[in-house]
């Protein structure tokens, strides 16, 4: 099944009119010797009944969990159906990035609707369009914040997602910027002294995350204006997205940009992607931040309308001197998250809420096992770190139930032995949580 | 049209969240009051409320399947609905990405199993899904390259793009720490051989090239210019966002090109979104695998793992692996359409790019009138000289006309460019009739220009006010309020 309408008829008098006598001739300006003379080696073709069968087939060699305890960056949320009936409306699926604005006030007013949610959530007075994911809007504000203030260093909490460090870490590298990591604090959160005395007058940005990668809830007034001091700028990330709905925003505490993974609104796991980056900043970065930004003005009879706007920051117009080389982004995700923020409205609150409630519940529970206790006394969000006799055993015993349990932490921190990562949304009912504590027990 | 926040009113809700079933406890008691928000300012509204907002949004905007859209550069093809029903299966959409290996043993296999097809249709030794764009993958193409110099010891500080290149390329680079040096085209479009040998120092890491470039027209040189750029030890990349016009007829890593980036939200015909998700693939010859983003999928005795001990990589440029759902649907695509049938895809988007050249030829400058590729660019030259109307008017008059306009001013080197990509998904008839309306628009410009400049006439909302847009922005409601409601 190619999706060729063309008859051979079509085709004759389509090349009849071009002057060739065989679509060979159209490729004359390949040379001979690299024209292909056989089929590619590729399986063949196949027709859509049997085409979904075996993509039917594929997918049921994943398991399914009936319970999952992982979070670690990306969260299993209920999705509301209304969000699936709007980003499955073919005008915005089917649309490309909307150059042509008086065709395309759909998605342009989605999107600036979007950033207008994302910046009062976050604290911020700008968010854009939408960056790959949470790790690559993390590392595009290390390398803004260094681009701006002509600094070279980075600093960076150890208790940022792993990953997130990696993604950092590669960004600064083709830069040539220096990564320095600081160790977290005992409690879980980050060490105001041990940050700062990390921080130089090379120190472009000092990165973390709230909650972090334990799902420890940080203070930034412990270190924001030490942090700004030094003339450095503070970027608060989050892998999170629903803690918006409960924790004072971080732009209210002092960081001049909230990055971070926009997935939880609305966006299903999908083994990894697509999700959306988050990006906000404050005002003072409206004319730099990388991105497509949607905004408001008029047409010529003086009507509301809206564009992709301050377009000279971005590669097509500035080349080697934009601030990113972005052009697609998670436009689609970005609706999604739109969708799921405007049919909550007031209930993310509730909905964190019920967040915290869980993980509280789970939290309790599974810490007074013989042999378990919690490693980090600072408040959590809905994922929290245990120490437990046995991580790999744990996990084998849920696994064999079909239960995906926590995130085996020693992995990426050798410091932090036996411990686990463990998660719980609104997905988890009392009865699961009971069960997989007395699974583990 | 009104704003969701204009429509909310206080007490409304579209989702209800559950009664908690577990033991309440006073939030204040978990989390200090300190780190607590007061409230979310979230619009309030019904869930028809919302539906109608949303379904009257959509129809303000004109995706591939409202009609034609010869956006050049952006292959804007049909797009099977197969696709989006395999990726929606729950057993791809509902996989934790930190779900134990025996749990993802099906999307291992499908990403494992699309880096080989990648590899054969491009003829690399390797792919790497990771990437989330076309940009993205640029930046980790290059970043590969300049892995490779930093094993070797070899400092090289420059990358050479030329003049027609999308905007991206010079950005990649430059995020790379390179200097960009641009290399002029010559006569025909192509790569301006001399320029580029003058150029073409051990100090340079490589060239960027787009072939097709962005004229729509075949590298005529390529082996002369991979032998410019491999003599003096640099990597000849290949930006493969035109990739819809060779699959089945040639194969980039048979031409000399050392890395590639795709688009498969353009080539493998996973839909835009609206400008995302897309997905940036990154194929390489052999001498490059080792530099490739962690982690790697590999097959093993016992099945699909996870490798992630690859000490000379890049790391990562993004969490997890890549886009996995839109590799569903280009996973999809290439198991329907087969090696015949993506080549068949390259024959006909040619042909239908040659066929609306020669119909149009006599109506609107050609930038370079040979044969071209997958998409052919026009100057509205002749126009502004004889009624002012601009490419611009053009397009916009286009749009009353139901179609989405070409890509105008690109490239660059072409002054007023019109680039039309028709794809190969669209009919005879279909071209005719947009040919029809562009030479009516020929006409019109000749004989009303001013109906032609005062265009768009039938759109939600008329030509709209940019340098406003620019110089009082307005990028959060709540702060401005610009004009009437629509």
């Amino acid at each position: 099944m190619d999706y060729v309408p063309h008859t051979p008829e079509d085709q004759r008098q389509m090349m009849e009119q071009i002057g060739i006598r065989s679509v060979a001739e159209l490729f004359v300006d390949i040379p001979e010797q690299y024209q292909l003379k056989k089929l590619m080696n590729l399986p063949p073709a196949l027709s859509e009944q049997e085409v979904f069968t075996l993509m039917k087939d594929i997918s049921a060699r994943n398991a399914i969990p009936p319970i999952t305890l992982m979070g670690a960056g990306v969260y299993h949320h209920y999705i509301p159906a209304v969000v699936g009936h709007v980003i499955s409306r073919s005008e915005f699926y089917t649309a490309y990035t909307p150059y042509q604005a008086e065709i395309s006030q759909g998605i342009l007013q989605a999107i600036y609707e979007y950033q207008t949610m994302i910046a009062k959530l976050t604290g911020m007075q700008v968010a854009n369009a939408s960056m790959y994911d949470g790790a690559s809007a993390m590392a595009e504000a290390a390398v803004l914040a260094a681009k701006t203030l002509n600094r070279t260093r980075i600093v960076m909490v150890r208790s940022v997602h792993p990953e997130y460090r990696q993604v950092v870490r590669t960004y600064s590298w083709s830069n040539g910027y220096e990564v320095v990591e600081v160790p977290y604090g005992k409690s879980g959160q980050c060490d105001p002294d041990v940050l700062l005395k990390a921080v130089d007058e090379n120190t472009a940005a000092v990165l973390l995350q709230s909650p972090n990668f334990f799902g420890v809830i940080e203070d930034l007034s412990l270190i924001e204006s030490a942090v700004h001091a030094k003339g450095a700028l503070l970027v608060s990330g989050f892998t999170e997205a629903t803690s918006l709905g409960i924790l004072r925003p971080a732009g209210l505490m002092g960081a001049d940009f909230v990055v971070g993974e926009g997935q939880s609104f609305g966006n299903p796991m999908n083994y990894g992607g697509p999700y959306l980056g988050i990006f906000a900043g404050t005002d003072k970065f409206l004319r730099k931040i990388p991105g497509r930004l949607a905004g408001a003005t008029v047409d010529r009879e003086g009507k509301r309308g809206f564009v992709l706007t301050l377009q000279t920051r971005e590669q097509h117009i500035r080349r080697e001197r934009a601030t990113s080389n972005i052009c697609s982004n998670e436009a689609l995700c970005a609706l999604a998250a739109a969708v799921y923020l405007v049919s909550l409205g007031k209930n993310l609150r509730k909905l964190a809420e019920l967040n915290v409630q869980k993980a509280h519940y789970l939290r309790q529970k599974i810490s007074t096992l013989k042999g378990w206790e919690v490693v980090f006394p600072a408040p959590v969000y809905n994922e929290f770190t245990v120490r437990c006799p046995n991580p790999q055993k744990v996990n084998q015993k849920l696994q064999a139930e079909g239960i995906i349990g926590g995130y085996e932490v020693e992995k990426e921190y050798p410091e932090l032995k036996n411990t686990l990562l463990f998660c719980a949304t609104e997905m988890l009912t009392k009865d699961d949580i009971d069960k997989v504590v007395s699974l583990v027990a | 049209m009104d704003l969701i926040f204009e429509k909310s009113r206080p007490g409304r809700v579209a989702a209800s969240v559950p009664k908690s079933d577990v033991p309440e406890v006073a939030m204040e008691s978990i989390i200090d009051k300190s780190l607590l928000n007061e409230e979310v300012d979230l619009p309030e509204v019904a869930e028809v409320d919302l539906i109608r907002h949303y379904t009257q949004l959509s129809k303000r905007n004109f995706g591939v399947d409202v009609g034609f859209y010869p956006l050049g550069s952006c292959t804007m093809k049909y797009n099977p609905k197969v696709n989006e029903e395999a990726a929606k299966l729950p057993g791809y959409t509902a996989l934790h990405p930190y779900a134990p290996v025996q749990f993802s043993q099906g999307s291992l296999q499908l990403m494992y199993e699309l880096r080989q097809y990648l590899s054969e249709i491009f003829g690399m030794a390797d792919f790497a899904l990771q990437p989330a764009a076309g940009a993205h993958g640029e930046l980790t193409g290059i970043m590969v390259i300049k892995k490779f110099f930093e094993k070797k010891g070899e400092k090289r500080t420059q990358i050479l793009i030329p003049d027609a290149a999308h905007g991206t390329n010079p950005a990649s680079g430059a995020l790379c720490g390179y200097q960009v040096i641009t290399v002029r085209s010559n006569t025909e479009g192509g790569v301006d051989i001399d320029h580029l040998r003058e150029l073409m120092t051990e100090s340079v890491a490589g060239l960027m090239l787009t072939n097709p470039n962005t004229l729509g027209l075949f590298e005529r040189n390529i082996e002369q210019v991979a032998k410019i750029v491999h003599d003096k030890g640099g990597f000849l990349y290949c930006d493969g966002a035109n990739a819809n016009a060779f699959m089945g007829i040639t194969k980039p890593g048979n031409l000399g090109i050392d890395v590639i980036q795709l688009n498969l939200h353009k080539t493998f015909s996973t839909p835009h979104g609206c400008g995302g998700p897309g997905s940036g693939p990154v194929g390489v010859g052999k001498d490059l695998v080792p530099y490739l983003p962690v982690p790697r999928v590999v097959k093993r005795e016992k099945g699909y793992d996870w490798d992630y001990n690859s000490p000379d990589s890049i790391g990562r440029v993004r969490a997890f692996y890549g886009n996995f759902n839109v590799m569903v649907k280009a996973y999809t695509y290439i198991r329907s359409l087969g090696p015949d049938g993506l080549q068949r895809v390259s024959e006909v988007a040619v042909l239908n790019a040659n066929y609306v050249k020669e119909r149009l030829k006599p109506y609107y400058d050609i930038a370079y009138d040979r044969i071209c590729m997958h998409e052919c660019v026009f100057s509205g030259k002749r126009q502004v000289k004889e009624s002012g109307v601009h490419t611009s008017d053009i397009a916009k008059r286009l749009l009353d006309y139901g179609y989405h306009p070409p890509t105008i001013y690109f490239p660059l080197i072409v002054p007023e460019a019109i680039m039309i990509e028709p794809n190969e998904t669209e009919s005879k008839e279909t071209l005719d009739a947009f040919c029809e309306t562009m030479i009516k628009i020929a006409k019109e410009a000749r004989e009303n220009p001013d109906l032609v400049k005062s265009a768009p006439l039938t759109t939600p909302v008329r030509r709209l006010d940019d340098v406003k847009a620019a110089r009082e922005p307005d990028v959060c409601w709540g702060k401005a309020h610009a004009g009437k409601k629509v």
